[in-house]
């Protein structure tokens, strides 16, 4: 049976500085799984992601809250989720593709793009005035006999 | 996030190290931009050697450097992209409209002297 090994949340106002610092704090998490180079770096991406579609585009007039849950299990796999209260997403089938954006000319509208190619399983739950939830998860290589 | 750049003739090199993420890239692009106005370069070379982090906001400031020297009839090459950040690049498809001899990887110095 695949359990539960460890878990952390984490809250902080929808600030770009704070982006640095959502993705070091999911890598660290991860650490505990031993996971290489590449993975690592795999995650960080991801979230790095997950949390400037917050800022750019739940709250792109205010500052709102993100939260971030993070879940290790013991196949050795990572689930992470980043949640805002913000604007929603009014067709999500649509903002998953690739080089869509309404962010302006600042954006490249690869974020989900990015995000599902670097982890496993990629879903967005997200209603128009109540905010998105995003959930990846990623199975990393045992490297322990 | 740190730019420095070099300049001989026609050629403008911008050595961007640090974290490129959506909090630095407003700032970069600017930068950027700055330096390409100044230099009308006809070859310019972003070289990624010294970032630690570069994620989907890094490949807007590329693409926005591409079209920006497009609009001075300059070319723009993309070098020592490290490990990470060429994955975003590869998971992005930009080497699809850059051309792929934009980019290179650590070693590939041989290439860049043709």
């Amino acid at each position: 049976m695949i359990k539960e090994t460890n878990s952390f949340k984490l809250e902080f106002p929808s600030v770009s500085s704070n982006e640095g610092f959502a993705r070091a704090a999911a890598a660290c998490f991860a650490a505990r799984l031993d996971p290489t180079l590449e993975e690592l770096g795999d995650i960080k991406t991801a979230v790095s992601e997950a949390v400037t579609n917050c800022i750019v585009h739940a709250y792109p007039d205010s500052i709102g809250r993100i939260v971030i849950k993070g879940r290790t299990f013991s196949d050795n796999s990572i689930e992470i989720s980043v949640r805002d209260w913000g604007k929603g997403i009014p067709d999500v089938e649509a903002a998953r593709q690739p080089l869509f954006t309404t962010g302006g000319d600042g954006r490249s509208g690869m974020g989900f793009t990015i995000m599902e190619s670097f982890m496993d399983r990629l879903r967005v739950r997200s209603a128009p005035g109540k905010g998105t939830t995003v959930t990846m998860s990623r199975r990393l290589t045992p490297r322990r006999p | 996030m740190k730019i420095e750049t070099a300049s001989q003739g026609t050629k403008l090199r911008i050595y961007l190290s640090g974290e490129l993420d959506h909090h630095g890239a407003r700032s970069a692009m600017r930068t950027i931009e700055d330096r390409i106005s100044a230099y009308l370069p006809r070859d310019c070379v972003l070289d990624l050697g010294g970032l630690s982090f570069m994620d989907s906001s890094g490949i807007a400031v590329l693409l926005k450097s591409y079209k920006r020297l497009g609009q001075i009839g300059g070319r723009l090459r993309v070098e020592n992209v490290p490990e990470q950040p060429m994955k975003v690049i590869d998971a992005s498809g930009i080497e699809r409209l850059l051309g792929v001899s934009c980019l290179s990887r650590p070693g590939d110095a041989a290439r860049d002297n043709k």
